[in-house]
Formats: structure tokens, sequence, C-alpha cells
């Protein structure tokens, strides 16, 4: 209980704000629907009302606030009306048995689930694979280190297109490749910086013990360098399974995908359905909450296993 | 007696960004076999330098060193000692036996024999039973016992130990003290002992090597009159103040040169 009190705090203060802000939000949608249904608004006119300020609409107009909490297509959603939306499109649809429909969440988060654990596994093998190169080789170090940074400095909304386009040219099929390699591009690089950190985390007197046994590299890498750098492992994992599903998302967002929580997202801008949008974006983040606490429970098992003092 | 060690004219330079630090100039030495030998002198004087020297972590810039007949990086390449620092440096995810196996692991050891050589150092080294803990549920003496062992497990006949003691607090040290010179005794090695403490050197050793800094150099070897049996109560005795007495008086003379 003691480790849920401050997170629920937080939480409930976020609700509280949020629903605060719904007022402010979607006044001038409840004022302009209150005008239609008759009822006298001032200013009573929408153009000026358009320039007038949510606080100042709202003290002249303080019974049509309530209006905003229940609109059709809110600007800003209340939490009640994004939970139900996220109902209606997982749990509502998938007890009907249609949860692999197109205008299901599960299905959309299952094909960004899809490409997530597809780029994150290509992300790891290259962040493992690099950072054993760069304590290893010098030369590699110098060269490939300045790169890696320098790729995370290019926005990677100008670069997932060129990657969809690229791909489609030299003949591959289908979405999932191209947004793999949008979220492996993200997830590669905590994951080569945590695991350099780690390789190379034992002091020197521990790697001067193993020189006295005359050890072949080899064998000081797995048994000393590679072992030592699994609790910085983990930590580069749950930043990089993050990092891979926003890759992802980006991934189908500018892409012209038709699946896809990115896609969900970027539908419900165009037809103007802002309950989507959040509902789709509720839906990410709680994937990437059950992504990260499956790597933390992973974690401690492992680390368990290892005889790390509990 | 053959020597073990054998140092002549040994200077070994440190390149640094102030300049060219002596780390040992002209060091002669040799160490016979079954000696225990330690070093002393205060920060800057080298003994550690020297030790890593025998243990070829180091490369002298000068002068001839053969361990056990051979150039040091022969040596350690033979697998000659063990060396012992003064962190345990346990790995955190192996249990003490895991730790003491991992020479053995590495130099390919059979695995029946490797169980029984785990089995044989913890008794040494007054473990037995704790093979099974991992390092954290050991206090800092375990562990460092447990290190000892683990220089052990291998059929070295050289044992370097850097400071082994250094971060213990008195009352475990003298314990280990004791426990140390009753190991020398039973498994006959050569020991080179590195310490800051003029009681401990005195009643460890066989021979006392006084080192001085700037430039690192030996300025006394004393031999040790005391017997091989040593009770702790004998630092109270006559012969065991006038070494203590000599090794400061040689530990003085160091800096009296350098003022």
């Amino acid at each position: 209980m003691t480790r849920f009190l401050p997170v629920l705090t937080v939480l409930l203060a976020i609700l509280a704000l949020w629903v605060l802000a719904v007022a402010p939000m979607n006044i001038w949608q409840a004022l302009d629907l209150a005008e239609r249904e008759g009822v006298a608004v001032t200013p009573d006119d929408a153009r000026t009302r358009s320039e007038t300020s949510a606080f100042v609409l709202m003290t002249r107009n303080p019974g049509e606030i309530g209006r905003g909490y229940s609109l059709d297509r809110p600007r800003l959603p209340t939490p009640v009306q994004v939970g139900r939306e996220l109902w209606k499109t997982t749990g509502a649809m998938a007890m009907k048995g249609r949860a692999f429909s197109k205008r299901s969440l599960i299905f959309h988060g299952w094909v960004t689930l899809q490409s997530t654990l597809f780029g994150f596994a290509l992300g790891t093998l290259v962040g493992i694979l690099g950072a054993v190169a760069i304590v290893y080789s010098r030369t590699i170090e110098m060269s490939v280190m300045p790169w890696a940074i320098i790729s995370q400095t290019v926005p990677i909304v100008a670069l997932a297109p060129m990657i969809i386009v690229l791909s489609s040219q030299i003949g591959i099929e289908g979405r999932a490749l191209p947004k793999a390699i949008i979220s492996a591009y993200l997830c590669f690089f905590p994951v080569l910086v945590g695991m350099v950190k780690g390789l190379r985390s034992p002091s020197r007197e521990q790697l001067d013990l193993l020189r006295t046994y005359n050890t072949p590299r080899l064998a000081e890498f797995l048994k000393l360098r590679l072992p030592a750098s699994v609790p910085y492992l983990f930590t580069s994992l749950k930043v990089g399974i993050a990092a891979a599903l926003v890759g992802t998302i980006v991934g189908e967002l500018p892409t012209g995908a038709i699946s896809g929580l990115g896609a969900r997202i970027l539908i419900g801008d165009q037809f103007g359905t802002p309950l989507a949008i959040w509902s789709a974006l509720f839906a990410a983040a709680i994937l990437a909450g059950v992504l990260v606490t499956l790597l933390g429970w992973l974690q401690g098992v492992t680390l368990k296993r290892m005889g790390v003092r509990p | 007696m053959t020597s073990v060690v054998s140092a002549r004219n040994l200077s070994l330079t440190f390149q640094t960004n102030d300049g060219p630090v002596h780390a040992l100039k002209d060091v002669d030495l040799d160490i016979e076999r079954g000696d225990f030998v330690s070093f002393i002198g205060p920060s800057g004087c080298g003994k550690t330098t020297f030790l890593r020297a025998i243990a070829a972590l180091e490369h002298p810039t000068g002068g001839t060193m053969t361990v056990n007949g051979m150039t040091p990086d022969e040596a350690r390449r033979a697998r000659a000692y063990g060396y012992v620092f003064q962190a345990a440096g346990l790995y955190p995810w192996r249990t003490i036996a895991g730790n003491i196996r991992l020479p053995l692991e590495i130099m390919g050891y059979e695995r029946a024999d490797m169980e029984a050589r785990v089995e044989n150092v913890l008794e040494l080294v007054d473990l037995g039973g704790f093979g099974k803990k991992f390092p954290w549920q050991l206090s800092g003496g375990m562990q460092q016992r447990a290190s000892i062992a683990r220089a052990l497990a291998f059929d070295a006949d050289i044992l370097l130990m850097d400071e082994p003691f250094g971060a213990l607090d008195e009352i475990v040290r003298d314990r280990l003290n004791e426990e140390l010179l009753s190991l020398w005794d039973r498994t006959g090695k050569t020991i080179g002992f590195v310490t800051h403490s003029i009681p401990e050197a005195v009643y460890l050793s066989t021979r006392i090597v006084v080192m001085s800094p700037r430039p690192g150099r030996i300025t006394d070897v004393i031999e040790s009159p005391l017997p091989k049996e040593r009770p702790l109560d004998i630092r109270d005795s006559a012969e065991f103040i006038e070494v203590a007495h000599r090794v400061r008086e040689g530990l003085r003379a160091g800096h009296g040169d350098e003022l």
C-alpha cells in the first residue's frame, strides 16, 4: 500500500486537473449548443464568443458550463467519456466476439504491439552488438559512437516516411518491417549506451584479477563483463521498449497506415473525433505501462536468481 | 636455495601529464622459496608497483626480473601465483563457492577436482559451510578470507597480497594475521605481502623490505630473528620491539634523504 499511495495521489491530482480543464476547453462548444437550443447566452453571437476568453465566458454563463461535460465531440473529453469509449472499442467488442474487427482497439493495439516487439528485438540486438564492438575496439568507439549520438538528433517524424518509401522501393511488402526499423532506430540507443556502461562497469582490480589467471578474452566477457552488465541492461530495456512503442506509433502516423494505434490517432484527427484520438492515446499508454511492468518483473526475477541482495 | 623472485637494477617509470614519476629505481631483491616477505613504506614508495611487477601487471622500464626463472609475463601465463587485492572483489552474482571456482573454471580443471578443491580451501580459511552463501551475506573479514581462498584454490606456489587487510578493523586483522601465518605454515607457499602497518609486517614476515618514495627504492632489508612459531603475544617480546624499532628507523631514514 505504501508503494501505491504516492502513485495514486499523483494520479488523482492529474484526474482532478483534467476534469477542471474540461470546462474552459469546451465552453465555446457548450455555448454554441446552448444557443442552438434557444437558451440565452452572452455574448449572443459565435464570432464575438470565439474572440472572448474562456474564463470570461464561464463567469458570464455559469449555468451552461455543465454542458461541456457531455458533448458528443468535445474538444477535451472527460475521463469518463474516454473510459467509456475505451471500453466500447475493446472489452465490449471482445464480448461480442469482434475483438479483431477493424474498429477494435484490440486489433489496432495488436498490430502496434507486433511491430513494437519486432523493433524492440531488432534494436536490442543492434544495441548490444554495438556496445560489445565499442567496448572491445577503440577504433569502432571513435568512429561509431558520434554517429549513434547524431542519429538520435534527427527527428524520427522526418525520417519515418523516407524509410517507408525506401523499403517499398526495394520491394519489401507490407509495413511490418519498415515500422520495426523505425522503432528499432529509437530503441537501440538507450540499450547501446546502457550496455557500454554495463560492460565497462567491472573495476580495474576485477580486470587485473582475471589477468593474473591469464584469462582468455571470451571468458573475461562471459564470466565478468556480461553478468556485470545485466542490471544496466534491464534499466536500458525499460527505456528501450517505451521508445520502441513511440517509434512504432510515429511509424504509423505520417505514412498513410490504416491499422495500428498511430493510424487510429491520425484518423481520429482527420475525422474530427477527439474521443477516438484520446482512447487510442490511452490504449498506447496502457500498452507501454504493461510492457515496462513486465520487464520490471523480469528484472526482479533475474536479479534475484543472480543473488543480488533483496 | 633457489630464488623464486629475483630483481636486478629494476626501474619503473610512469609517464604522466606532470612529467615522469619514478615508481621504482634500481631495486635489487631476491625472494627465496618459502619466504614470507613484507613490503612496507609510505604511499608512493613503489611497494605495490613492485608486487604488480612480479605479477606482470606492470612492466618495468629498466633492469631485469625473473619469477620462477621465467620472465614475469611467462610466469603469469604459467599461472605461477595467486593475487589478493585490498578489495575482496568477489562477484556478487556468484556464491562463495562459485567465486572460488572462478579461477578453476578459467584454468579448465575437472569438475570433480573443482568441488574437492573448493571444499578444501574453504576449510583452510575457516569458511567451511559458507560455500552456498552470497558475498553480501558475509562480513568484510569473511569476504577477504574467501578472496584468499580463491587465490589458494589452484596450484600456484607464490601468493602475492596487496594490503589484503587494509580495510578491516584491528581485531579482525589480528585474527586474520594469525590465520595467515598458520596457512603459510601448512601450505609452504612463498608470500609477498604489502602493508602500511609496522606490527603487521614484523609479526608476519621472515624478511621485511623497507622502502621509501621519490624515487621508489629499498632502504633496508631486515631478516627477522623471530621463531617460526608466533603466538599473538610475541608482539610484547623484546625481539619483536627491536625489529619494529629498526623498521621505524628505516622508514625515518628514507624520509631523511628527502629533506
